[in-house]
């Protein structure tokens, strides 16, 4: 089925305090009702970012948002925008954020975007095998078995391609040291859990073109030595399960996969697997026991997956946006990926921006884009003409970008030279209307939140860290807490278990030597000069 | 051709062989160490929590972690294999502060009141405060807060003191295979919980209290009865008697700081004395009660058809682990009481007759190394008086704090004797206390039993030692007796499936719930661990040798008491005072 229109529906936990249940369900009547069932689809997704107000519709691929929304304006939105073509312009902004007004970006015109992993998204029917196929779909399949698995694999390690997981290692290694691992049972893992706030690049393309992640994972599969494969999808997609249940299916039908793919000695299956929806599930190694059907937990390493992954045996894991690289890489040559992007970090980025920008939405550019690019050509600029005070990069345990970092380009070995990280792609802009210690806070919080607490420096540190930052939010801060913060920070940062407690303290250091001045005048002076915190110092403390 | 292959075997070690920089001091470990074990070998000792000798490593306390060169973030000790030439340092500033930083995390989320606390003295979380030099708390904040379980009769569950090491779950599920704990929640609001939330006295647990030897503070303990002893003692109106298991006598030295492994016997009765009881008796009287009855329904099983393997019934934990999870065996199940309920029993009934004291001003206590015992003794089976036999039951770690408490130093002691007529013991009985000691005991009087001849050899070496599970064919004249022991119920899990899947077919099964048997119980002085169990293994074989009657049917105190009241062995009065059956349980 190809849908002409999809609209996005935010479904938090705040914004299905505002309504946004109602919302959803009344919006799927009145489609039903105009008799678009077939071509207009409505999806869930996460909050875009601070400022938007909940709940609110994000229809592509016009790129409209309408925020806030209500019940009583949900007809108006699908009998004007929906059927006749007509933005309701009245509703696409509103009072508390008229910043918004300005629109949003169409990727399209976009001089600077480059579509290789998004390069069906919208345009083919998911739905359709055939269409994928009229693409050049699974043509790099039917190439890498005429190969030798070191051929397959020398292509993708040549290409120069890393992991868009986060990490950034780089992919050809990966399945090198898989397919040289001693074992003949080996697995192949596709990791669909995208957790970060604020991305949705992963569903997108789940989504949008299910095929070239089926694709991948066969030629992954391949290259390894792996007779089977697994997909772990976060249980909050059920569309992004539905789309590759189906792909599965007519796959396996055409003889895609399933046994002796393509006359070849080749056999290959895809399992999915729900997501138990924690954060840390993300995590490679929470990810392999979460499907092996354990607490969501990271294991030890070494061992890594390459090792011993899924039920012990050589495993490699990718992410989503990584696996969609490998067939144009394969079917175009590693000259034509490394002509993309710069010389150290070939390829294309999906990024999401998010945020205190006026125009949000996704791209995927070059590698080497340079984050004022992003903010002010992409981005149309910060809100109401501020400033940026930072940016964060690929979600909480990301990377934090301040503005001396606005010309650095954006690309993994870059970003990792500024202590930061590109992480997922997901840009959260905040303008300087922003007080520092309620960013950090509210980033903090989130690890306090997802940690497992396995380890002490994550499961107690992010918990102290929380609350100093909150007694200094209230007035209250006491002489030595910056001193606190900065042992506590660098203790997670050296003594985690896993990369979430690793990561956690990142955006709490890099403010805390950017914005040193800011914080201390919290804790000195009792003052937040963004007048955000509440400062009302109790003459008697009780207790902490 | 030799000489290339003593150069192929030299090659093959050089292998196996890593070569470290420790503290700048080259270091040589057999290449399949942790980092942990090889600063062992080399004589430093890296503080731990988390860890655990004979548990999966877990790596989530962060107290071991040390700097390996060339890496950004400090290694675990435990969970970081080594590598060749790699540099380790495990004081540098960055290694201590990160230490102690973490150690005041998890104060940080600690009642801090040791003074009040079960474990004030044995805690390894207090000897790590004090060794890593933390004088103050830099962290503090909100803590968490459970409510103390006291639901378990054995087993008291303090979770405000939990430092979320895991070592009780993986002790439970690792060495048990009981599967009763796991953590629950996530983050900092995590905590061990039993399945489906159930306080821990409604779940499988089997009440074994191996969770207690692996717990490095005091967030569990035993359910205490030692006030309800006090007050017994107190009361003029009750006649107070008192047994000790076989195991005791070999390890209630410790807490009085005589080495491990040491004999107390007669310093314990002189003490446990002065305490205050009218009556010492001997669990080792009714252990050779416990032979005679289970030899007795061994042999007739054996010569009559009856179901087999017979297996031994002295350990509680074990008979609840069996009605949770292998009820198909119960049949198999000997239906003989533990010794500490045959003693109660008869203490009730037959002594309570002699001495003309009513059952019901009796107060039956016991020391046991274990902490199941507490809850067998409570159990609707164990009332063959009339009365509940077995009223009170301290571990040994009660027992020596009652003595502290009245200002005994047990090592002072003279050396007394148990009371008559249900002291008197033989070496049989002694060896009931280590695995293996049962079926050894059994076999001394069976052999004799159904061959009429003198055992030319008392010693069963085969059933003897660590090895989880142990296997002997013994000749009965002709007749290839076939014997299994195991200890810890998951080397009693791996001998029972081959046993249900009909791989091997055994006579006679011994099963003890507590690695090393009952001197590894629950119940024992802390700590209790793999070295510590072997000396009391060796203590207890030397009690054995030290008795001029080996063999339980040759103690004189029993062949009397079947004359005088039991009657035949296995026989009515027998069968009702020492014997008993079992129920279905959830496995869940
Ligand atoms: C706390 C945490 C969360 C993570 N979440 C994700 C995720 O949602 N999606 C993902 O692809 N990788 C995630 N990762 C990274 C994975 O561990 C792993 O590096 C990645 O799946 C490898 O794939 P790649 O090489 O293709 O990037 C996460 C890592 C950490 C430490
Ligand atoms: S750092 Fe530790 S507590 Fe935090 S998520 Fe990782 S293992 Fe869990
Ligand atoms: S558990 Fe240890 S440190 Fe904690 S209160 Fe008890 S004795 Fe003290
Ligand atoms: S109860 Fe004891 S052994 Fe279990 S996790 Fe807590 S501190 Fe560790
Ligand atoms: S002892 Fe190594 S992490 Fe706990």
């Amino acid at each position: 089925m190809f849908y002409r229109a999809h609209v996005l529906i935010e479904m938090t936990s705040n914004s299905i305090h505002l309504g946004a249940s109602q919302v959803k369900e009344r919006l799927e009547r009145e489609i039903a009702q105009a008799g678009l069932s077939n071509e207009v689809k409505v999806l869930e997704t996460g909050p875009l970012g601070r400022g938007v107000p909940s709940p609110f519709l994000m229809i592509y691929p016009d790129n409209i948002m309408y925020a806030p929304v209500t019940v009583s304006e949900v007809r108006e939105i699908v009998s004007e925008h929906l059927l006749k073509g007509r933005p309701v312009e009245r509703l696409i902004v509103s009072e508390t954020a008229p910043a918004l007004k300005e629109g949003y970006f169409r990727p399209s015109p976009l001089a600077k975007e480059k579509r290789v992993v998004l390069r069906n998204s919208g345009l083919i029917d998911p739905g359709s095998i055939e269409d994928y196929i009229a693409q050049d779909g699974y043509q790099a399949l039917g190439k890498v078995l005429s190969m030798s698995r070191q051929e397959a694999i020398n292509i993708v390690k040549d290409s120069g391609l890393v992991g868009r997981g986060g990490a950034g290692f780089p992919t050809g290694l990966k399945l090198e040291f898989t397919m040289k691992a001693p074992g003949e049972e080996k697995y192949v893992v596709c990791n669909a859990d995208e957790g970060e706030q604020g991305t949705f690049k992963d569903r997108l393309i789940l989504e949008g073109d299910p095929h070239s992640i089926v694709e991948a994972m066969a030629i992954c599969g391949y290259a390894v030595g792996a007779g089977e494969g697994y997909i772990y999808i976060r249980a909050e997609y059920p569309e992004s399960i539905r789309a590759v249940e189906k792909a599965i299916e007519s796959a396996t039908d055409t003889g895609l996969l399933g046994d002796g793919i393509l006359g070849a000695d080749f056999s290959f299956q895809v399992k999915i697997r729900q997501g138990a929806g924690a954060y840390i599930c993300g995590e490679e190694t929470s990810l392999l026991e979460s499907i092996e059907g354990k607490r969501g937990e990271p294991r030890i390493k070494p061992p890594y997956p390459p090792q011993a992954g899924l039920w012990g045996k050589p495993t490699a894991i990718n992410n989503v946006e990584t696996l969609a690289n490998i067939p144009p890489i394969i079917l175009n040559g590693a000259d034509w990926y490394k002509s993309i992007g710069t010389p150290t970090c070939p390829g294309t980025k999906v990024f999401t921006l998010t945020g205190n920008v006026n125009m949000l939405g996704l791209i995927e550019v070059p590698m080497g884009i340079t984050l004022r690019e992003l903010l002010y050509d992409v981005g149309g600029g910060i809100r109401g003409g501020r400033q940026m005070k930072v940016v964060q990069t690929g979600g909480p345990s990301g990377g934090t970008m301040t503005p001396d970092m606005l010309d650095v380009p954006m690309a993994f070995d870059t970003l990792a030279q500024f202590n930061s990280a590109l992480g997922s792609g997901a840009l959260t802009v905040v303008d300087d209307t922003h007080c520092i210690v309620d960013v950090v806070k509210n980033f903090c919080e989130f690890f306090l939140h997802e940690s497992c607490g396995k380890c002490t420096p994550c499961r107690i540190g992010n918990k102290r860290i929380v609350e100093i930052l909150d007694r200094m939010q209230r007035g209250r801060g006491r002489p030595g807490d910056l001193d606190l913060l900065r042992i506590l920070g660098e203790n997670m940062k050296t003594t985690s278990f896993c990369g979430l407690g690793q990561a956690a303290p990142n955006p709490l250091m890099k403010c805390l030597d950017y914005f040193q001045e800011e914080f201390e005048k919290h804790v000195t002076e009792h003052l937040c000069d963004c007048q955000v915190c509440e400062m009302k110092p109790k003459r008697k403390e009780v207790g902490v | 051709m030799a000489k290339v292959a003593a150069e192929v075997n030299r090659k093959d070690e050089q292998e196996n062989v890593a070569t470290l920089y420790l503290d700048g001091r080259e270091i040589q470990v057999p290449a399949s160490s942790s980092v942990l074990e090889a600063c062992k070998s080399a004589g430093i000792h890296i503080p731990t929590l988390c860890h655990m000798d004979g548990l999966t490593p877990y790596g989530g306390c962060r107290i071991c972690v040390v700097e390996i060169e060339g890496q950004p973030t400090l290694a675990a000790a435990c969970v970081t294999p080594v590598r060749e030439g790699m540099k380790i340092q495990t004081s540098s500033k960055k290694v201590r502060e990160a230490r102690k930083a973490n150690l005041e995390l998890l104060l940080s989320n600690h009642p801090l009141d040791c003074q009040l606390c079960d474990r004030n003295q044995f805690c390894e979380l207090q000897d790590l405060a004090y060794e890593l030099g933390v004088r103050k708390i830099r962290f503090e904040g909100e803590q968490q807060h459970h409510e103390v379980d006291i639901s378990s009769p054995s087993v008291k569950r303090d979770l405000d003191r939990c430092i979320l090491c895991g070592r009780c779950i993986r002790t439970c599920s690792e060495i048990q295979s009981v599967f009763a704990i796991d953590f629950a929640n996530r983050g900092f609001e995590s905590y061990i919980s039993p399945s489906l939330g159930l306080p821990l006295g409604e779940s499988v647990c089997i009440n074994c209290g191996q969770c207690i030897h692996a717990c490095p503070t005091g967030a569990l303990s035993e359910v205490e009865h030692v006030e309800k002893v006090w007050d017994a003692l107190n009361d003029p109106e009750k006649t107070v008697v008192l047994q000790t298991a076989p195991a005791i006598r070999v390890s209630i030295g410790e807490p009085f700081g005589m080495p491990q492994g040491t004999i107390s016997t007669g310093k314990m009765v002189a003490a446990l004395r002065r305490l205050g009881f009218d009556y010492i008796f001997d669990t080792n009287f009714s252990a050779d009660l416990t032979i005679i009855e289970e030899g007795t329904e061994f042999i007739t099983r054996l010569t009559q058809g009856g179901v087999l393997p017979l297996i031994t019934s002295c350990s509680p934990g074990w008979i609840k682990f069996m009605e949770h999870f292998y009820p198909e065996l119960m049949e198999n199940v000997s239906t003989c009481k533990s010794p500490q309920q045959m003693l109660g029993a008869v203490v009730k009934t037959y002594f309570a007759q002699k001495i003309g004291v009513e059952a019901k001003d009796i107060v039956m206590a016991s020391i046991m190394p274990c902490t199941a015992k507490k809850y067998e003794c409570q159990r609707d089976e164990m009332r063959a008086s009339g009365y509940q036999d077995v009223d009170y039951t301290l571990t040994t770690r009660e027992a020596a704090r009652m003595l502290r408490e009245k200002g005994i130093n047990l090592a002072e002691m003279p050396e007394e004797d148990f009371d008559e007529p249900l002291g008197l013991s033989t070496g049989a009985a002694a060896v009931f206390g280590a695995t293996g000691g049962v079926m050894e005991a059994a076999l001394r009087t069976v052999y004799e039993k159904v061959t009429g001849e003198t055992l030319p050899k008392l010693d069963f070496m085969d059933v003897r030692g660590m090895d989880g599970v142990k296997e002997a064919i013994v000749d009965v004249k002709g007749t290839p007796v076939r014997v299994a022991v195991a200890h810890g119920l998951g080397n009693a899990r791996t001998l029972l499936d081959t046993v249900r899947a009909g791989e091997v077919t055994y006579h006679f099964i011994e099963i003890m719930a507590c690695p090393g048997g009952c001197i590894g119980g629950g119940g024992q002085p802390i700590p209790t661990n793999l070295d510590i169990r072997m000396k009391r293994i060796e203590a207890i074989y030397n009690v054995d040798k030290s008795f001029p009657v080996r063999k339980s049917h040759e103690n004189p105190a029993i062949q009397k008491l079947y004359e005088d009241f039991l009657g035949e062995p296995n026989g009515e009065k027998a069968h009702h005072l020492l014997h008993t059956h079992y129920s279905c349980r959830e496995k869940m």
